[in-house]
C-alpha cells in the first residue's frame, strides 16, 4: 500500500504539462483526480517515474454550451457535472451518470478527463461518449469517441498528449442510465444507457467487453419499430464479455438485454 | 441494596468522543525514540520450495538497516511450539504441522513470510522488500476441502502423509439409527459456509522495544488478547512473563481475527532484540485481506429425520472444515457447530462428526460467532427444508419442536445445559412486529403475478460467555476461561478498575463502568476502566471473544467491587463505632442499620483505609476477583427477513428485517442495539456478498481488494427493527448474557431462508452463500423449465 518512489511536478497550464511530460518521458503519468491511478500505484501495479499534476491548470474544469455542443473541461469533477445547470438542461443523461460514479469522495475528486483517458470499459462516461459520438479534444487534436476507445485501457493518446475537453452533442430528450452493481459505490457489473436523440435512440453498454459498446443492433431494431423488449434482445449481439468475480460472461450478456430493455422503458 | 441507577441506562459510549474525533491511541499512532520500520517479504505462491534467497541488493538499498531470514531468527525465536494449537473440542490433531513465524525451506500459503526488511522509514522498508530476490520452485497446492480429502491429492506440506487435521466423531451414526428408522420423511442437504475475510477497520500493527540492560521487552500491538500474546511470545523468546510487557490500548475491531498470535508478533520483538532499535510493523490492507486468519470455510452434509406431523426425530451432521495451512491456535473451536447443530429444538438423537483438512491457504480461526453461525445455519435451513417437504408452515414446525420455557435448564443432546429460554415468546413477538399473517397473504397474492416475495425465519440460540472451567480447561489445554478484575480505590476516592477483558469496539469502557458505578454507589466519572496492559491489574486476563466481556468479565468487576465494599464495612464499623454486621452500604454510603443520618461516604472510608486502622487490619482499599462461570450463557431470539428477488436479474432486495433478541438483563440498551446492528450487517454480508475466492491454478487470492471482496456498506443495509424479550440468565449475578456475536449468528439463516422461500414457487429448495444475483439468476434459469409443475416434482 506504499507506492514506489516517483517524481512529482505541478503544471499551471496545458503547455507546461506537455513540457513536463516531454521531459519525464514515456513512464510519466498525468495526475487529475487520481482515483484510478493512485490505487494502482499503491498496489505497485502502476509505477510511473513521474506524476504531472494538472489540478492547478486554470479553466480546465469549465462547462459550457457553445455552437450547439456541450463542452466539458477535462478537469470537471463528477460532482460539478452532476450539479451543473447547463448539463442538466442540455444533456441530463450525463448529469445522471455523474451522480452514479463511485461514492461521495470519488465524485468530489474524480474528473471526466481522467475517466476518459483511463479508458476502463467499466467506466461510465466512455459509454456515453461513444454512444453519443462525442469528441475527445487534446492539446494536439480532436479524436472522435469511436476512434478513441481502442482496447482495454488503450487509447490513441501519445505520451505528451493531454485531454483538455470532451464535446458532447446536446440531447435533452428521454434518457436513462441503469448501473447494475453489488454495492452502491461499485463499478458497474453491466450498465445500460438509452438516449432519445434526433428522432432515434442511442443505446450504450458499460463493462461488456474491452471497450464501451454502442448497441447499434438495438438502435436499428427500435428504428424499425420493434418494441423495447424485442429490440433489447439484440443488446448482446456480438458481445463476448469476460467473466470476473462479480459476474459470468453469460450473466453479463443477459444483463445487457434486461438492462437495455429497462433503460428504454424507463427513459423519461 | 443499592437502587440501580446506571445498569439498564441507555447512555452513549463514553469512549466514543475520543475515538470518533481521531484521538484514539491505536498502535500505529504510537512511536518510540529511534523507531524503525519493518516490511515483510511474503510468498506469492500457495505452495513452493525456496531455492534461494538473495538479500544483498535489499541490504544496500537506501535506509535499509537489516534483512533477516529464518536463519537470523533461529537463536532468538524458540522451537516448533511457537504457535500453540489448543485442543478446544477436537482434542486429537492428526496432521498438525509445526509452525515457525518465518519460512525456512517450504512456503505453504500465499503471504507466508520469507524475509523481513527493516529500514529507517516505512517507504524505504517497502522499497527494500521489493529488492529481495527469492527463487521459488512451485509445488502442487491443495485448495479445496474435498480435494484435500482425496487420497492421491497434493499435500499442504510436503512431509505430511495426508491432509487430515482432525477427524472427531462426537456421537456415532449408530446412535441415530433408531430415529431414522422411525421416520416418515428424511431431508438431506449440503450446506456451504464460504471463507470470509474478517476485515476489522484497523489492520494489525506491532511495535516492540527491547531494553538490553534490564532485559525487558515492551510490545504494543493490535490484539484482542494481550495476556495470551504475552504467554506465547515470552515463551518463544525465552523470556519470563515478568520481562515482557504487552500493551494493547485502542484496537479498531477484531471479530476474532486478533485472538491468536501472528508471525509478526514474534518477528517484530525478535528484530528489536537483534537490531537494538524499536521496530514497528504496520500491516497493509492487502496483507490483511490475504493473511488475517479467515472465518468459516466449511461444508456441512446434513440429514434430518422427522414424523409426518413434524415431530423431529434425528439429525446426522458432518462438518468438513478447511483449517488452512496450519491449524489455528483456537481454530478447533469452530467444531462447536457440531454440538450446536440441533438448535432450539427437541431431538430424539443427533450424530455428528467434524473432519478438518489442511490446505494451502491462510489459517481459519474463530470469526464472529465461530461455529455458532454455522450451527444456526444448519439447524434453521434444515427446519425450512423440512417444512417444505411436509408442506407445513415453518413457524408451526418450529413451535412444535421448541424446547419449552418450563423445561429449562435443559440438557441437550451433547450434554450441554441450556440455562434458560423462552423461544416461543421471542418468536411470537417477532411475528407480530413483522405482520406475519399479512405478509403470507401478500406473498400468495404476489405469486399470482410472478412476484418472488420471501419470508425467512431464524429462531437462533447461542452458547457464549466462555466459559465454564469444566468445558474450557480441557479445551485450551489447561487454562480455564475465567475472568479477572482488580479494583483500587485511591485515598481521595478515585477508582481505577483493571479488567482482563479487552475493549476493541464492544463499549466495555461504558458498560463496565455502569456496573461498577452501581456496585460502588459512585458516579461513572469517578471510575476509570483500564484494559490492555499486562503490567497493570491482575496476573492474567483472558481477553475478549466469545461474547464474554460482560457475562464473565462484568461479574469479576462486580465481585471485586463487592470485596472492596466488604472491607469498607469493616473500616466503617470502626469509624462508626458499631459492629461490622450492623453496617449497611447503600448508594455509596455506609451507615448503621436503621440510622442512615449518620453515614460515612465511600470516599471517606477510602481515605481512612490508608490511615491508622485497628489492629489486624491492613491498609488499602483494593481487591482482585476472578470469576469462573458455572455454565455458558444462552441468549436466543427470532430474526425475520423479508426479501423480494428480481426474477429477471436475480437481485435480492431486503424489504424488512425484524430481530427480537433476548440477552437477559441489559446493562445498556444502546450498546446492545449497536452490537446487533453490526452483527446483522456481517451476517447479511455473508449471505449476499462476501467470499474469499482463490485462483484454482495458482492458489492466489483473487478477492484481495475491497473492489472484489464485497464488504457490505451502509448503503446496502436495510432498516432493522429491533425488539427484545428479557429472560435473565441464572448463570451469573447480573442475569446477563452475551450479545456481541448474536447478530452474526442469527442473520445468515434468516436471509437465506427468505430467499429460498421467495424462490420456492420455482421448485428451488436451497441456495448457497453468497446468494449473488448471478448465482440466483442461474438457479432461476435452471429451475424454469420445471417450474410449471415444480410443486409436483418435489413430492
Amino acid at each position: 500500500m506504499i507506492p514506489a518512489a516517483f517524481e512529482y511536478a505541478r503544471a499551471s497550464s496545458v503547455e507546461e504539462a506537455v513540457k513536463l511530460l516531454t521531459k519525464y518521458g514515456e513512464d510519466a503519468k498525468v495526475l487529475a483526480g487520481g482515483h484510478s491511478l493512485i490505487p494502482l500505484m499503491r498496489l505497485r501495479l502502476s509505477q510511473p517515474s513521474a506524476l504531472v499534476d494538472i489540478n492547478g491548470v486554470k479553466g480546465l474544469d469549465q462547462i459550457k454550451e457553445s455552437g450547439g455542443k456541450l463542452h466539458i473541461g477535462a478537469l470537471a469533477r463528477h460532482v460539478t457535472i452532476h450539479d451543473s445547470k447547463v448539463v442538466k438542461d442540455k444533456l441530463p443523461l450525463l448529469a445522471e451518470v455523474a451522480s452514479e460514479v463511485g461514492d461521495n469522495q470519488v465524485r468530489n475528486m474524480g474528473t471526466i478527463g481522467g475517466v476518459i483517458a483511463h479508458a476502463d470499459a467499466a467506466g461510465d462516461y466512455p459509454t456515453i461518449a461513444l454512444m453519443l459520438d462525442a469528441d475527445i479534444v487534446t492539446n494536439k487534436r480532436t479524436i472522435p469517441a469511436k476512434d478513441f476507445f481502442q482496447d482495454i485501457f488503450t487509447t490513441p493518446l501519445a505520451a505528451d498528449e493531454v485531454v483538455t475537453e470532451i464535446v458532447f452533442p446536446v440531447a435533452d430528450g428521454p434518457h436513462k442510465y441503469i448501473k447494475f452493481r453489488r454495492r452502491l459505490f461499485d463499478w458497474a457489473i453491466v450498465g445500460a444507457a438509452a438516449q432519445k436523440m434526433n428522432g432515434g435512440w442511442r443505446i450504450g453498454l458499460t463493462n461488456v467487453g474491452p471497450t464501451p459498446v454502442r448497441a447499434k443492433a438495438v438502435e436499428d431494431a427500435l428504428h424499425k419499430g420493434a418494441k423495447p423488449e424485442e429490440a433489447a434482445q439484440h443488446a448482446s449481439d456480438g458481445l463476448n464479455p469476460s467473466g470476473d468475480l462479480r459476474a459470468s460472461p453469460e450473466y453479463k450478456k443477459h444483463l445487457a438485454r434486461v438492462l437495455t430493455k429497462r433503460a428504454i422503458e424507463q427513459a423519461g | 441494596m443499592a437502587v440501580s441507577q446506571m445498569v439498564g441506562a441507555k447512555i452513549h459510549r463514553r469512549e466514543d468522543p475520543r475515538l470518533i474525533t481521531g484521538h484514539g491511541r491505536y498502535t500505529d499512532d504510537l512511536t518510540r525514540p529511534g523507531l524503525v520500520h519493518m516490511a515483510v517479504v511474503r510468498s506469492p505462491h500457495a505452495h513452493a520450495q525456496i531455492r534461494s534467497l538473495g538479500v544483498e541488493a535489499a541490504k544496500k538499498a537506501p535506509g535499509v538497516l537489516a534483512v533477516y531470514t529464518a536463519a537470523d531468527f533461529k537463536d532468538v525465536i524458540g522451537g516448533p511450539a511457537t504457535f500453540p494449537v489448543a485442543p478446544v473440542f477436537a482434542p486429537i490433531k492428526l496432521a498438525n504441522p509445526p509452525r515457525y513465524p518465518i519460512a525456512k525451506e517450504e512456503v505453504c500459503y500465499q503471504g507466508e513470510p520469507v524475509a523481513v526488511v527493516i529500514a529507517e522509514s516505512r517507504a524505504q522498508a517497502a522499497d527494500g522488500a521489493d529488492l529481495v530476490d527469492v527463487d521459488y520452485e512451485t509445488l502442487p497446492a491443495v485448495m479445496e476441502i474435498e480435494a484435500a480429502l482425496k487420497a492421491g491429492s497434493p499435500k499442504a506440506h510436503l512431509d505430511q502423509k495426508d491432509n487430515i487435521a482432525w477427524d472427531v466423531t462426537y456421537v456415532p451414526w449408530e446412535a441415530t439409527d433408531e430415529a431414522f428408522k422411525g421416520a416418515d420423511v428424511v431431508v438431506k442437504e449440503r450446506i456451504l459456509q464460504q471463507r470470509l475475510s474478517p476485515n476489522p477497520m484497523e489492520s494489525r500493527v506491532v511495535m516492540a522495544e527491547f531494553d538490553a540492560y534490564d532485559k525487558r521487552m515492551t510490545m504494543w500491538l493490535s490484539t484482542q488478547n494481550p495476556h495470551w500474546i504475552r504467554l506465547f511470545v515470552a515463551g518463544a523468546l525465552g523470556m519470563g512473563e515478568h520481562s515482557l510487557r504487552v500493551i494493547s490500548h485502542d484496537v479498531g475491531g477484531g471479530f476474532g481475527s486478533k485472538i491468536s498470535p501472528y508471525p509478526e508478533d514474534y518477528l517484530v520483538p525478535a528484530s528489536a532484540k537483534l537490531l537494538g532499535r524499536a521496530v514497528k510493523y504496520t500491516e497493509t490492507r492487502t496483507e490483511a485481506m490475504q493473511n488475517a486468519y479467515a472465518g468459516r470455510g466449511q461444508i456441512f452434509d446434513v440429514e434430518v429425520a422427522a414424523k409426518k406431523d413434524g415431530t423431529l426425530l434425528g439429525m446426522r451432521c458432518t462438518q468438513m472444515l478447511d483449517a488452512g495451512a496450519y491449524i489455528g491456535t483456537f481454530g478447533a473451536f469452530q467444531t462447536c457447530a457440531c454440538l450446536m447443530a440441533g438448535g432450539a429444538y427437541h431431538w430424539q438423537a443427533i450424530s455428528s462428526r467434524s473432519v478438518a483438512v489442511l490446505t494451502n491457504k491462510i489459517t481459519t480461526d474463530p470469526y464472529r460467532g465461530a461455529g455458532r453461525p454455522e450451527a444456526t445455519h444448519v439447524a434453521e435451513r434444515m427446519m425450512d427444508l423440512l417444512a417444505v417437504e411436509l408442506d407445513m408452515d415453518p413457524v408451526e414446525l418450529r413451535r412444535k419442536n421448541f424446547i419449552k420455557k418450563e423445561e429449562f435448564p435443559f440438557t441437550q443432546n451433547f450434554g450441554l445445559t441450556i440455562d434458560s429460554g423462552d423461544y416461543e415468546k421471542a418468536m411470537d413477538k417477532a411475528l407480530k412486529i413483522v405482520g406475519y399473517d399479512d405478509l403470507r397473504r401478500k406473498q400468495a397474492e404476489g405469486r399470482k403475478h410472478g412476484k418472488l416475495l420471501g419470508i425467512g425465519l431464524s429462531t437462533w440460540i447461542e452458547l457464549c460467555g466462555l466459559g465454564p472451567g469444566a468445558a474450557t480447561g480441557p479445551a485450551t489445554g489447561g487454562v480455564v476461561l475465567s475472568e479477572s478484575a482488580q479494583v483500587k480505590i485511591h485515598p481521595a476516592g478515585g477508582v481505577s478498575i483493571y479488567v482482563g477483558t479487552h475493549n476493541h469496539g464492544q463499549g466495555n469502557d461504558t458498560t463496565h463502568a455502569q456496573i461498577a458505578a452501581d456496585a460502588l454507589g459512585l458516579p461513572m466519572e469517578q471510575i476509570d476502566i483500564r484494559h490492555g496492559d499486562t503490567n497493570e491489574g491482575p496476573g492474567f486476563g483472558y481477553g475478549t471473544y466469545g461474547s464474554r466481556s460482560l457475562a464473565v468479565g462484568g461479574i469479576a468487576i462486580l465481585r471485586s467491587c463487592n470485596k472492596v465494599i466488604d472491607k469498607g464495612k469493616k473500616i466503617a464499623a470502626h469509624l462508626l463505632e458499631a459492629a461490622e454486621e450492623d453496617v449497611v452500604f447503600d448508594q455509596g454510603k455506609f451507615h448503621v442499620k436503621g440510622a442512615p443520618e449518620k453515614s460515612k461516604a465511600l470516599g471517606e472510608i477510602a481515605f481512612a483505609a490508608y490511615g491508622q486502622l485497628p489492629e489486624g487490619m491492613e491498609q488499602g482499599l483494593e481487591a482482585v476477583a476472578y470469576f469462573e462461570p458455572p455454565n455458558f450463557v444462552w441468549p436466543f431470539g427470532t430474526h425475520i427477513c423479508v426479501v423480494e428477488v428480481d426474477s429477471e436479474t436475480g437481485a435480492v432486495d431486503i424489504q424488512k428485517y425484524v430481530a427480537v433478541d433476548d440477552c437477559g438483563n441489559v446493562i445498556n440498551p444502546m450498546i446492545v442495539a449497536g452490537q446487533l446492528h453490526g452483527g446483522i450487517a456481517q451476517g447479511i454480508a455473508q449471505a449476499l456478498f462476501e467470499e474469499m475466492v482463490y485462483d484454482d491454478e495458482t492458489g492466489r487470492l483473487r478477492s484481495a481488494t475491497f473492489l472484489e471482496y464485497a464488504m457490505l456498506t451502509a448503503n446496502e443495509m436495510p432498516a432493522i427493527q429491533l425488539d427484545s424479550t428479557v429472560t435473565p440468565s441464572p448463570t451469573n449475578d447480573l442475569g446477563v448474557k452475551g450479545i456481541g456475536e448474536a447478530g452474526t449468528i442469527a442473520s445468515t439463516a434468516a436471509v437465506i431462508n427468505a430467499i429460498c422461500d421467495a424462490l420456492s414457487p420455482l421448485g428451488i429448495k436451497h441456495v448457497d452463500m453468497p446468494a449473488t444475483a448471478d448465482r440466483l439468476w442461474k438457479q432461476i434459469q435452471n429451475a424454469r423449465p420445471a417450474s410449471s409443475n415444480g410443486k409436483e416434482a418435489r413430492k
